[in-house]
């Protein structure tokens, strides 16, 4: 019968193969699984199976390098849909970082829509109740038009989902670069709690078994979305519209509700959101952990539109839907709750024996496929990719600082980098979140460096942020991605927190290109090394290649983003530690060296134009060392705020630490040390403190006997920057200037 | 004193309000899921919270205001029942002409979140008759659709009534542009009816209620309503 359909079917030719983005290698595996030739439909099933963005077949060799073990980790990465970490009480923490590049760079505003409603199913398909979100966005040039056009639509796309969905953002980071100018990159978190005897598996067994399908109705959007996100974007690419999805937070948050109910009843076996590749990656994903199969009938599908093929129902991504395998004899409970919420649900099929998923429309079989055969770990294809150090890499380590000479007016730099939209405040997008639903955001009136939720169930609270800086990352890829790491660390134990874990979201260009694999093999090790080192495993995260655009026939990938989310434990609430000078009089000390270093910096970089640099200074057990004197420090109650140094230097992060309660400072430079790279050099391993009079010999006491560097550098002052006795000018001044720079730019 | 708490799908400060009732202020609360047609005749105050009922695909409120529950609530306020709506609760008594006026979308046509400060008006309403005197209140915002609209009638009436309970003002008291964040006439940020037992607030003083968050400016509205209903009770 399956020969007689692929008859019925289009015709499937080597040039069926090559349009599904499938290689004539992967065709041969294909036919060797089913030991005959695939219909179209088979064959849909496996180009989105074995996409990229679906099979991790590019990736996947090098992700499991990483540390993805700890003794606090409840599932291994990439088993569920999102980590899972013991946070002690009997919660469990699940929280995961996934992009949406791809979609961004032709419809911003549904496509980060759409990326903040995935990324928070993966969290509450778990049965976790997402309590907080983050995002990591990186856009072109602001002066270009297309920059802002994309800037407004992702944000409005990101803020009018998550504020309807109801979880408040709690951090976040916008970078802008020229390179991001035709491929912008949308990386959405959620991270949620659970009760450990709540947490879901996704999962299908118990032959007889129904599997429903909840929630919206099945539509032809996002067909070949996993596809579209795993090639270039081309001049062409706004005719694949039709492959990117339409959000709808309402139906999420009742999805969400019902759920959590459902979940209450004991009637569920397994649950899988579905995410790219529909209702084809979700019955395979299931069946497969489970060893069982499934026989669906795609007649009972829920359409929204007439005339959808078979293959068209398998790969929909239409938002909003979940595949339930429930308890045979239990139907009525779990339908009671999705009648009482006025979510449709249909069953779709049952539970089979063996691993064979059968799919029938119009009462033939339509696609018969092993489940294992689709996916990660099972027949999808795992490949070695060849790749190659860039000349750029050596070239860029020539840079000499000696070449650039010091400006005689450094109040006119301090004043540049203060109002670069890089550094500037980024209100202008944030204010368009909800950061404040849930009553948990313990960050609005204490600022830190990391996002801090108060889970008031355990009375400790979790921290949170997510961190890259792609310029270091392609200055040198393993240096750049264990800076991403350890500033993740520094921004969670600035604020009290111990780190515990991350999730990582890997942007690259093209993996078939050996400078672009180069970048990415070189980044899984600098993060594996600092992985290590912080004792935060990687709990799961997401790959997403192809960020790179050919246009006029050339090919530009973007900065290598290895983006960094890590969460991190504060067992006692009172450490929560404010980046803020609290009062005038209070000494100001930096811990970590000063270096003679600029590389790298946004001063280097946008001031002098130079893009030619290698990584800033790093050591790693330096900043390990660092680190941990602050945590103890916290916890003796030593120091009054702590923020670290990153982006734009020591001067912005004073600035930063002056800015809430308007209070200036009066420091002195290092006469070893060029001012420049003093004020403006983003050299890392530093942390700014301040520390009340009272308190002062004790820090100090602590600080030599621990043998950690630190300097002096001044005092919190009412309201003026002095520096080596030179008027920077008035905090509020440059307050103003800091937080309207980027609104202007946006106006 | 009894609570009812509105839920109704897309409400998303449901959960926010109940726990400042329950745990902060030590309340009864009860939910009034919105399908329902009654609920118990015990009920001191009904609270409509924040967030996007029925997905507010529409115009904020403008389905909610024809559910099940709106029924009883009506008539529940027409018996002299307290009834409460914070932000999208206030968008739904609106269009459920349970108070005056409209909210549009914000002048800047953004979203906005963030504190913002509010000066009591009239102080014969129940969350302004018990507020500490001579001061301003810090309290959060978060909405698209809050810029407070009434005609110059309608205006005229309710400053009679005593009927706009808050405006938006800078940190030390002053009402100007500058410091209203929607575009509202008058930088109005609350009102009440004439009778003075139904209220509504674009800001949510249940964001502003628990220590931990380091501002409870909000607690301190909630207080006045459960003072201003016992000594009324």
């Amino acid at each position: 019968m399956i020969e007689h359909q692929a008859m019925q079917q289009h015709e499937v030719t080597m040039d069926t193969v090559r349009e599904l983005g499938l290689l004539p290698e992967e065709f041969e595996m294909i036919k060797k699984f089913l030991g005959r030739v695939p219909n179209y439909t088979e064959l849909s099933i496996y180009s989105v199976m074995w996409s990229e963005h679906a099979s991790y077949k590019n990736s996947i060799k090098w992700i499991k390098t990483l540390p993805r073990k700890g003794s606090a980790l409840l599932a291994e990465a990439g088993a569920e849909n999102a980590g899972l970490v013991d946070i002690g009480g009997g919660y469990a923490c699940a929280f995961k970082i996934e992009s949406h590049n791809h979609p961004c760079a032709v419809e911003p505003y549904q496509g980060a829509a759409t990326g903040v409603g995935g990324i928070n199913r993966d969290i509450f398909t778990m049965g976790a109740r997402p309590v907080a979100q983050l995002n990591s966005l990186r856009f072109g040039n602001p002066k270009l038009e297309r920059t802002r056009w994309l800037m407004r639509g992702v944000v409005k796309g990101i803020g009018d989902y998550g504020n309807a969905f109801g979880i408040p953002v709690l951090a976040g980071e916008v970078f802008f670069d020229d390179s991001f100018n035709t491929n912008p990159l949308v990386n959405a978190m959620s991270v949620g709690i659970v009760s450990k005897d709540s947490v879901v598996s996704a999962v299908a067994k118990g032959v007889g078994n129904p599997v429903y399908i909840v929630g919206s109705a099945t539509g032809k959007d996002g067909i070949h979305g996993a596809t579209f996100a795993s090639a270039n974007i081309t001049e062409n690419s706004a005719d694949d519209i039709p492959s990117i999805q339409v959000g709808d937070p309402f139906q999420e948050k009742i999805l969400l509700e019902a759920t959590q109910e459902v979940i209450k009843t004991g009637a569920l076996v397994g649950m899988q959101d579905m995410g790219a590749a529909g209702i084809i990656c979700s019955t395979s994903e299931m069946s497969e952990k489970g060893k069982h199969g499934m026989r669906i009938d795609l007649d009972k599908v829920p359409l929204r539109q007439t005339n959808m093929e078979a293959w068209e129902i398998l790969l929909s991504e239409s938002q909003e839907r979940m595949l339930m395998v429930v308890k045979k004899g239990r139907e009525r409970d779990v339908e009671e709750i999705l009648n009482k919420w006025d979510i449709g649900y249909a069953v779709i099929g049952n539970v089979t024996s063996g691993d064979s998923l059968e799919f029938y429309y119009h009462n033939e079989l339509a696609a018969k496929v092993p489940a294992s055969s689709l996916v990660l770990g099972g027949g999808a294809p795992v490949y070695d990719r060849e790749y190659s150090e860039p000349e750029y890499y050596k070239e860029f380590k020539k840079f000499n600082m000696n070449q650039i000479p010091e400006p005689a007016d450094l109040v006119e730099v301090a004043r540049f980098l203060t109002a670069h939209p890089n550094i500037a405040s980024k209100r202008w997008v944030y204010q368009q979140y909800d950061t404040m639903i849930g009553t948990g955001n313990m960050t609005t009136n204490f600022p830190s460096d990391a996002g801090v939720f108060n889970l008031k169930e355990l009375n400790k609270a979790l921290a949170m942020t997510v961190d890259c800086n792609s310029r270091y990352v392609k200055a040198d890829p393993e240096v750049g991605t264990m800076i991403a790491v350890a500033e993740a660390a520094r921004n969670i134990v600035c604020s009290g927190a111990t780190p515990l874990a991350i999730t990582d979201c890997m942007n690259f260009g093209n993996p078939y290109n050996p400078e672009v694999y180069w970048q990415f093999v070189k980044a899984i090790k600098g993060m594996a090394k600092a992985c290590k080192k912080f004792d935060t495993p990687v709990t799961g995260g997401n790959v997403s290649f192809y960020n790179q655009s050919s246009i006029n026939g050339r090919e530009e990938a973007v900065y290598p983003t290895p983006t960094i989310g890590m969460i991190g434990m504060l067992e006692n609430k009172n450490h929560h530690t404010t980046l803020a000078f609290e009062e005038k009089g209070h000494m100001i000390f930096l811990i970590g060296k000063s270096r003679n270093d600029i590389a790298s910096s946004e001063y280097l970089y946008s001031y002098h134009g130079i893009k030619q640099s290698p990584a800033p200074f790093f050591d790693l057990d330096e900043e390990f060392a660092i680190q941990q004197a602050l945590l103890d420090l916290i916890a003796r109650n030593l120091v009054q705020s702590a923020h670290d140094v990153s982006d734009g230097g020591l001067f912005i992060a004073l600035l930063e630490s002056a800015m809430p309660r308007n209070l200036g400072f009066d420091i002195t430079t290092d006469a070893e040390i060029r001012t420049d790279a003093f004020l403006f050099g983003e050299s890392q391993g530093r942390i700014v403190v301040s520390v009340s009079p009272s308190r002062e010999t004790h820090f100090i006491d602590y600080m030599v006997e621990h043998g950690i560097p630190f300097t002096a550098l001044g005092h919190v002052t009412k309201s003026e920057i002095r520096i080596d006795d030179v008027s920077f000018g008035f905090v509020a001044d440059l307050k103003q200037l800091y937080d309207t720079a980027l609104e202007k730019i946006m106006a | 004193m009894k609570f009812g708490v509105v839920i109704f799908p897309g409400s998303n400060c449901d959960r926010d309000t109940i726990y400042v009732l329950r745990e902060v202020l030590e309340q009864e609360v009860v939910t009034l899921w919105h399908k329902e047609t009654d609920f118990d005749a015990d009920v001191d105050a009904v609270i409509l919270p924040g967030g996007f009922s029925y997905g507010d695909y529409l115009r904020s409120g403008a389905l909610a205001r024809f559910s099940p529950i709106m029924t009883r609530i009506a008539e529940f306020a027409s018996n002299g029942g307290y009834v409460f709506g914070i932000c999208n609760g206030f968008q739904i008594l609106c269009e459920a002409e349970l108070l005056p006026g409209a909210l549009l979308h914000n002048a800047s046509r953004q979203f906005v979140c963030k504190n913002v400060y509010i000066a009591p008006d009239s102080k014969i309403a129940p969350p302004t008759a018990f507020l500490p005197k001579g001061r301003v209140f810090k309290i959060p915002i978060a909405h698209g659709e809050g810029r407070y609209f009434a005609d110059r009638e309608t205006l005229a009436r309710m400053r009679v009534n005593g009927q706009i309970i808050f405006r938006y003002c800078d940190e030390t008291g002053v009402i100007s542009e500058l410091a209203n964040p929607n575009g509202s006439v008058e930088n109005i940020a609350g009102v009440c009816n004439e009778r003075k037992n139904v209220f509504g607030m674009m800001p949510h003083p249940e964001r502003a209620s628990d220590d931990e968050l380091g501002n409870t400016d909000g607690r301190l509205i909630f207080e006045s309503i459960i003072k201003f209903i016992q000594g009324n009770g």
